[in-house]
């Protein structure tokens, strides 16, 4: 007993020039390899300045499947994870189960982009901090539109005309594989990513307005699905109604696609060693929906959040402050191409050494759109599900756009019949 | 004649051998590639890189993972096992009032969607405070297996003739002994073609294992496969998780292979009523 | 075979008028000891969590505060309101996912049995080579769902899928099949994938079956010189019914429930979506605890009315048997 008195002491005293007592945090980090290597520096960076312990739980790489345990956790009020790291859509979502970090923010949180700090705020409440971004981008294949003589795209209908083209003259040439354009199409939350940038491109809105509006059903946005509808069985293969961004990434790096669009993370892999289309890749904002229409990439990202059931709260805080720091992001930025959310970062020289396209990303970012996260509160997911399955109808030629966008104008109007909460 | 249904038959088995055989052999071969080889389709390995299988022990700690299922599906087994010849010779051999009531009761608790009883689950491990412990996950795989492994053995109970209790019950014994002298004897096979069942059942589970363990080092093979990942957010190790899972497979196979003569014994020791 | 799987399931007769022999009570005594054990284990594992779904099923509770929650009726279930009818029973999304379920374990487990039989006759067949047979068959269920899966996912691939090149190869189609991402495909993708997996565990359980068949009667039958078709269909068969009658209800019970299997197969689309699916998409993803519980009651009651009708008629006609 004495001894074990002995050794909290000592380890009292060991910390003490810290804090009071040295505690033990555990975060929610991505268990990715790189991933969770550079999310180990840091937090490790942070238990040497502060005396504290930092243990790092790996949580499902899914994010359905990650969700679905952090609501379990938190439902039942668990305190075993104090920081967790949550998905730009799920701050509404989780919101009640997060402290409030307005007060330790104070003077740090507007250095980030406004519409990351959007999304982390819900009611007037910080219940997050931005980690990183994320945004979609569209990838081409360089020696394709210059063998061609085709320009990069401004709009969606000159990307489908040059995919036409450029895939046609090359089928002639014997690459009987190849497609024009492949993308995200099975039915989950990566298909509501992709449809709101077509939407938004073309100024259709965002589903869901800021004031909780239904702004879906209007003719712009028909205009934008029938397009997108148009590419599958012509310049986009059947089988992206099934893709996620991993399928997708296959076709196009094995050089069997002119066109992606993706997340920035395909960009090392298409320049890796293994590619087959290594230093033949170009990277740009998607399209805008018409010359009137604009560049949008949904915005994707994490955020960084303290649990309300955490018993170190101030600990913990001070971990999340620490992390999304402007140091820290640009540490991760250099090491391993973690997108700051903070827009100065995006001009640092050793940022942009480290990853010459970064610089040209700002733009992609300050244009980012967001979903109707905040918004939708609770309810974001069953939006999102009722909207990809419209989308996934119309995709699949089961529905015409015009009907299909009022059916879920008043399947959207049933679910907000209470409020969205 | 003889000939040709010689030929058909071992045509039939070939056939049989092929679809059983060729995921697996798809996954070894998957296995052995790496990079963007796995983006194009292979029948024979062209040159064998065994890069994966490292990776599998070095990325996480699979060793544990692998521990961590045989503790449980064992442990899950022989609980099962234990508890079910009791209740199978009761149900099988003894008549008495609602016996078919808990029979169908039983039955119906098989029937219930995993997902359904989740929350309910997750509650009452917690509040047992053995949320992201073994034991925890041991009483959770219970629930699979104990219905099924009741069932199986009482209906071998109940194919067992008559007579052989007989014997014993004009000497006087009790029921425990009977159990104990008679019937454990003979259920011995069964009792192994059983828990081979249940220890697959319990070693393939996943739902529950995902979400009553959270740190690495508790999680049993399923999830730790599910979660295992590349080295970026949407990239998925392929050769990775076809290592792991030939790796898991193994020892499954390997069950097979030693205890089948027991299973064969077994069925044919079923037999006796002949 | 005097017992059949149908027979266990009713009580064995106690005529009334018969005065229990002190045997017979220290006999039920005994029973109830033996089974208590499993009883007090079920009830806490499964019971307690069931009452909690179905106690659920009746509220308004939310994932975000499970602490909170009212008493709402059936309201989960079906309510009028404001001139239209809401709740489970009236969403078509329900019901597209009840069909789909049940449409797969009809399919998958006809399929699964007859190939059971016939892979478990082949086994039971003395052939050299025999052993290793057996453990290859087992190989599929032997790999973990969530594995075989993502497997299957990746040799269907449509563009690097090994079975679209192997199909092209053999000049079967003219160009990919989109086997997991068309409607019309998706689901039989599922089963192919279902069967493949569990088949080998209705064979073991036939061949069991098959194993425990007196052998003189195959004798008799060879020296009558009858035709061995003849003797499967007119002394095999309907020896193994009860088995083969067991083995099909556990499968069935496990098909009505599938859902790891097309969750990862083919995403959660709802052209494919299953009942469990449906329910844990209603719990987890959209945190409605209330109507997510009310789904998995029903599906709880459709199982099991289900397996009561199978029950019935396999009653009815092993009566017929009899006379």
């Amino acid at each position: 007993m004495s001894r074990r008195f002995a050794s909290l002491a000592l380890l009292i005293g060991l910390a003490a020039p810290t804090s009071a007592y040295a505690v033990e945090i555990s975060i929610s980090c991505s268990a990715l390899g790189q991933e969770y290597e550079i999310c180990k520096q840091g937090v490790d960076a942070w238990s040497k300045k502060t005396g504290n312990t930092a243990k790092i739980v790996s949580t499902p790489n899914s994010a359905t499947e990650r969700l679905a345990l952090y609501q379990q956790l938190l439902a039942a009020g668990a305190g075993d994870i104090d920081v967790f790291q949550i998905d730009v859509v799920w701050s509404g979502m989780l919101s009640q189960h997060f402290q409030d970090l307005t007060a330790k923010a104070q003077g740090v949180i507007d250095q980030h982009f406004p519409t990351m700090i959007e999304t982390s705020r819900v009611k007037g409440k910080l219940v997050a901090m931005p980690w990183f971004a994320d945004a979609g981008l569209l990838y081409y294949r360089k020696d394709l539109l210059q063998k061609h003589n085709r320009p990069v795209p401004q709009t969606w209908s000159d990307l489908t005309e040059t995919a036409r083209t450029v895939q046609a003259a090359e089928r002639q040439g014997g690459s009987r594989d190849l497609w024009g354009f492949v993308w995200q199409g099975r039915a989950y939350e990566g298909l509501t990513v992709n449809a709101l940038e077509w939407v938004s491109s073309h100024n259709g809105g965002t589903i869901v307005d800021e004031k909780g509006e239904i702004t879906i059903n209007n003719p712009k946005a028909a205009a934008a699905l029938k397009t997108a509808a148009g590419w599958v069985g012509t310049i986009t293969p059947e089988g992206v109604l099934n893709y996620t961004e991993e399928e997708s990434r296959g076709v196009f790096q094995a050089g069997n696609a002119v066109f992606m669009r993706n997340w920035p993370y395909a960009w090392a892999l298409a320049q890796g060693p293994e590619s087959a289309i290594k230093d033949k890749v170009g990277i740009a904002p998607l399209p805008k929906g018409g010359a009137d229409g604009r560049n949008a990439g949904t915005l994707g990202g994490q955020l960084l959040a303290v649990s309300r059931y955490s018993k170190n709260a101030e600990a913990a805080t001070d971990l999340v402050m620490y992390l999304t720091s402007a140091d820290e992001q640009k540490r991760r930025a250099i090491a391993g191409s973690f997108n700051p959310t903070i827009p100065t970062l995006f001009k640092d020289a050793e940022i942009t050494k480290a990853n010459p396209f970064m610089g040209d990303l700002l733009t992609v970012f300050t244009n980012a759109v967001a979903r109707p996260a905040a918004a939708t509160g609770d309810n974001y997911n069953k939006v999102s599900t009722e909207f990809f399955d419209t989308v996934h109808q119309v995709l699949s030629k089961r529905a015409e756009p015009e009907q299909a966008l009022s059916r879920l104008d008043r399947d959207l109007k049933r679910i907000k019949r209470s409020g969205w909460q | 004649m003889k000939l040709l249904s010689r030929i058909g038959f071992w045509l039939l088995v070939l056939v049989i051998a092929l679809f059983a055989l060729f995921p697996f052999y798809y996954a070894v071969l998957s296995s052995l590639r790496s990079g963007s080889e796995l983006f194009s389709v292979a029948y024979w390995p062209e040159r064998l890189d065994g890069s994966n299988y490292i990776a599998v022990f070095q990325r996480q700690p699979f060793g544990q993972n692998i521990l961590n299922s045989i503790l449980v599906a064992g442990t899950v087994v022989a609980l099962s096992l234990a508890l079910s010849v009791l209740a199978a010779y009761a149900f099988g051999r003894i008549a008495f009032r609602g016996r078919s009531i808990l029979l169908m009761t039983i039955l119906g608790v098989s029937m219930f969607p995993q997902v359904a009883v989740l929350s309910g689950m997750f509650e009452m491990i917690r509040s047992f405070g053995l949320y992201n412990t073994l034991p925890g996950l041991i009483l959770a795989n219970m629930m699979l297996t104990l219905p099924f492994t009741v069932w199986v053995l009482t209906t071998f109970m109940r194919e067992l003739p008559k007579e052989i209790e007989e014997a014993a019950l004009v000497d006087g014994a009790t029921p425990a002994i009977i159990v104990r002298r008679v019937f454990l004897p003979l259920m011995a096979p069964a009792a192994v073609t059983t828990g081979l069942l249940a220890f697959v059942v319990s070693w393939n589970e996943f739902l529950f294992a995902l979400t009553f363990t959270l740190t690495n080092e508790r999680r049993t093979v399923p999830p730790a496969i599910a979660l295992m990942t590349g080295s970026s957010a949407y990239e998925l190790p392929w050769g990775t998780i076809m290592a792991a899972s030939v790796i898991v497979t193994l020892p499954i196979i390997a069950l097979v292979l030693v205890f089948q003569r027991r299973i064969v014994a077994g069925l044919t020791a079923g037999a006796v009523k002949g | 075979m005097s017992a059949t799987a149908a027979r266990d399931i009713a009580p064995a007769p106690i005529s009334a008028h018969e005065r229990p022999s002190p045997l017979t009570r220290s006999r039920v005594r005994a029973a109830w000891a033996f089974v208590a054990p499993t009883l007090f284990v079920l009830a806490l594992i499964a019971g307690w969590p069931l009452a909690r779904t179905i106690w659920f099923s009746l509220t308004d509770a939310n994932l975000n505060n499970l602490s909170d929650y009212a008493f709402i009726g059936f309201e989960n279930y079906l309510v009028h309101d404001n001139g239209e009818w809401l709740g489970l029973l009236v969403d078509p999304e329900w019901w597209r996912s009840v069909w789909n379920t049940v449409w797969f374990t009809l399919v998958s487990v006809s399929i699964e049995t007859v190939l059971g039989i016939v892979v478990a006759l082949m086994l039971n067949a003395a052939f050299p080579g025999r052993g290793i047979m057996r453990a290859i068959i087992l190989i599929p269920w032997a790999i973990p769902t969530v594995v075989s899966a993502k497997m299957w996912n990746w040799m269907l691939h449509d563009q690097f899928g090994v079975i679209n090149d192997m199909l092209l190869r053999l000049g079967l189609i003219a160009s990919p099949i989109i086997w997991t991402a068309n409607p019309d495909t998706a689901l039989w993708a599922v089963v192919m994938v279902d069967v493949w997996k569990a088949t080998p565990f209705m064979a073991l359980l036939i061949l069991a079956a098959l194993q425990m068949l007196p052998q003189d009667i195959y004798e008799a039958a060879r020296v009558d010189g009858i035709h061995p078709v003849r003797v499967f269909f007119r002394v095999t068969l309907p020896l193994i019914r009860p088995a083969l009658l067991v083995a099909v209800i556990f499968r069935a019970l496990d098909a009505l429930r599938v859902f790891d299997l097309i969750y990862v197969l083919t995403a959660n689309s709802r052209d494919t979506m299953s009942m469990s699916a449906y329910a844990r998409q209603q719990l987890v993803d959209f945190q409605e605890v209330g109507f997510g519980s009310a789904a998995s009651t029903l599906i709880f009651l459709i199982i099991a009315l289900l397996v009561v009708i199978t029950i019935v008629v396999g009653r009815v006609r092993l009566s017929e048997d009899a006379q």
